[in-house]
């Protein structure tokens, strides 16, 4: 009877595997082998002629070529355009979300209504918002019309057609911009570990900071020569209006998140705090806000991923070949499918693909940890 | 009893009304424009009530659209439904047939939602064309299906989780096996999951637009995103048209979100892995 069992339980266990196995092939082969597929293309100097395999293969030419190639400039721009619209786009969601979730919870009327009207952006498509926005955010229509509704003058701020760049730097600067942010990280990450007594730990990063401060106070990053003639790279106002409309339609979804946070909080803390004479503002202050740390952190994660692959937005709203507005997921596919240089947009769908990995591994890793650990 | 208490409630209607207009403003010009004869539209006027509302513009939309709409359809229910079942069953074994790594191998399911699908997707068109099905339908239901295993393995999986051991352990000494389990014990208490799989995966894959750009581009099989965007990209276009389009495009997922908003949202929720 038992070794019955034991046969039985083995079948299902055989069973249980086979059942998984097409998706984890599936799964092994369009995630993983196609992303293997995509670097070994990005090491050639394949055009979409003939078989990459049958193509030169130039190493990291084409990585170094996006950084430093003269030509490069626009893919250069992409990258700087990604990094300052997710900056914004992650503070404006998180701060209307988390605004958005604390008024409705403070025990008003047709809470369902003011859900409904802030989350419904979020079941459209890209692709209709963009229409919509494209719309709205032309320069003698739309939103700059809106003044002349109460009277006044037209706006006169040009969108997407802007050509105005502010937070300017030079791309020459790099390595030493990534020097001295590495520095700070590294000096705080140091204190941090001193405070914790984790001592070892402390002592290595604090090295390594020596090690950069002198590497920075030697000219060690001057020496690296990105470009031979300076580039000035910047945020590209003509962004803004891109963003306000990623933020129109994300913010609801924050908003959700930090409702359910706060809604798992449970009630008696806050009664506890209220007997400790704490104020509605204290207890934000001292109770729920430490308390949504941890869905900020998943928020802005989410957040990250998304706005580091955005495409279709920008897609509808810029036009997909618009040099000021570009990111690398619309670059990569112009010039992949429209410019038939596959080598160099597989090396552009890896760099985002690194991007993404860089936030998303560690957080899966965190997340199969703490589930470990029930 | 406290005096700044009314002050304080007409402060949180004013904000939340306040960005209730904003968020409508969008819908609002979408609307109107629709509804307005191409002639009548300029830009110095905008923002004016259509006047006389003119319905040509949903007409001649229907008709443009019609096509892509039934594609998107055709797209739309194979790879909901296909994606949603073996979720289901993917999520059956994860939470409740574990072997050793079955976590880490979830989790290196999981990556695959999260990566920039341009890092697939030379590979991926060129697979399509080997295998013929390039800019048709059925090549893009496939992909919707694979990419989509990710997500509903783990709402299902977070879903079954919430099972009792006990239940399946009373199936096993009963003497069922792997899949009468599933069938008995499984499937018919999985509705509400399925509900929030099917919602999410419609949504998902109704709105999608890098896949159907470039696998059906030009081949005359283009979802309805791809044909909205091709038509507001052309930029000397009567603007009532791809309004109308914008309106048609998001019905089917608006509806969704109106009637079944709560399961709607519980997806979202879940699609941020740790909710």
């Amino acid at each position: 009877m038992s070794i019955l069992n034991k046969i039985k339980r083995n079948k299902d266990r055989i069973l249980s595997i086979l059942v998984l196995l097409p998706s984890i092939i599936f799964l092994a082969i369009f995630v993983y082998g196609f992303i293997f597929q995509t670097g070994y293309q990005s090491l050639t100097d394949w055009t979409g002629v003939g078989e990459p395999e049958e193509s030169n293969f130039v190493g990291l030419q084409n990585y170094k070529k996006l950084f430093t190639g003269l030509l490069e400039i626009r893919f250069r721009q992409s990258l700087v355009n990604t990094l300052f619209f997710t900056f914004f786009f992650i503070i404006g969601c998180l701060s209307l979300g988390l605004l958005f979730a604390i008024l409705i919870d403070q025990g008003i009327r047709f809470e369902g209504f003011f859900r409904l009207i802030f989350l419904y952006p979020m079941s459209l498509s890209f692709i209709v918002t963009g229409t919509v926005w494209n719309w709205l955010l032309n320069p003698v229509g739309g939103v700059n019309r809106l003044p002349t509704l109460f009277n006044k003058d037209a706006w006169e701020f040009r969108w997407i057609a802007s050509r105005t760049q502010i937070f300017q730097f030079d791309w020459l600067q790099l390595p030493k911009g990534i020097g001295i942010i590495l520095l700070i990280t590294l000096i705080y990450l140091s204190y941090r570990y001193w405070k914790e007594e984790k001592n070892i730990t402390a002592i290595i990063t604090s090295i390594i900071s020596l090690i950069t401060l002198v590497w920075l106070l030697s000219g060690g990053a001057d020496k690296i020569q990105l470009l031979k003639v300076p580039e000035i790279h910047g945020f590209n106002l003509a962004m803004v209006g891109i963003i306000l409309a990623a933020i129109w339609q994300m913010a609801g979804y924050m908003m959700a998140m930090y409702l359910a946070g706060i809604r798992g909080i449970p009630e008696e803390l806050r009664e506890a705090a209220r007997v400790d004479g704490a104020n509605e503002l204290q207890i934000y202050a001292k109770v729920i806000f430490p308390m949504l740390m941890p869905i900020t952190l998943s928020a802005m994660i989410v957040l990250g991923h998304i706005s580091l692959k955005i495409f279709d937005l920008i897609y509808v709203i810029a036009g997909p070949d618009n040099a000021t507005t570009d990111v690398p997921g619309v670059l990569m596919f112009m010039t992949s499918f429209r410019g038939n240089q596959f080598a160099k947009g597989a090396a552009i769908a890896i760099i985002m693909l690194i991007m993404v990995a860089v936030i998303i591994v560690p957080y899966l890793v965190s997340t199969l940890k703490s589930e470990q650990e029930l | 009893m406290n005096p700044t208490r009314p002050f304080r409630r007409a402060l949180i209607y004013g904000i939340l009304i306040f960005f209730v207009i904003i968020f409508l403003v969008p819908a609002y010009m979408v609307v109107a424009t629709s509804l307005k004869d191409p002639i009548q539209i300029s830009l110095k006027t905008a923002w004016d009530l259509p006047n006389p509302v003119f319905f040509q513009g949903f007409v001649d939309a229907w008709i443009k659209f019609k096509p892509n709409i039934i594609n998107s359809l055709s797209l739309v229910i194979p790879a909901t439904l296909i994606s949603a079942m073996m979720g289901s069953i993917n999520g059956y074994v994860l939470a409740k047939w574990k072997f050793p790594g079955s976590n880490v191998l979830f989790m290196l399911m999981l990556f695959g939602m999260f990566i920039p699908y341009q890092s697939i997707l030379i590979p991926l068109f060129r697979f399509l064309k080997t295998i013929g099905l390039y800019g048709n339908i059925s090549g893009l239901v496939i992909v919707h299906v694979i990419y989509g295993l990710p997500i509903t393995t783990l709402i299902f999986r977070n879903y079954y989780a919430e099972i009792p051991t006990e239940m399946i352990e009373a199936g096993k000494i009963d003497g069922a096996g792997f899949f009468k389990i599933y069938g008995r014990i499984v499937f018919p208490i999985s509705l509400p999951g399925f509900v929030v799989v099917i919602i999410w995966q419609f949504t998902q894959v109704w709105n999608e637009f890098l896949f159907a750009v470039t696998l059906t581009s030009g081949t005359g099989n283009e979802p309805i995103t791809v044909a909205l965007s091709n038509l507001a990209g052309g930029r000397a276009v009567q603007w009532n048209l791809p309004m109308a389009g914008s309106l048609m495009a998001a019905l089917p997922t608006l509806l969704v979100y109106l009637f079944l908003g709560r399961y709607f949202i519980r997806g979202l929720l879940a699609g941020s892995v740790k909710g």
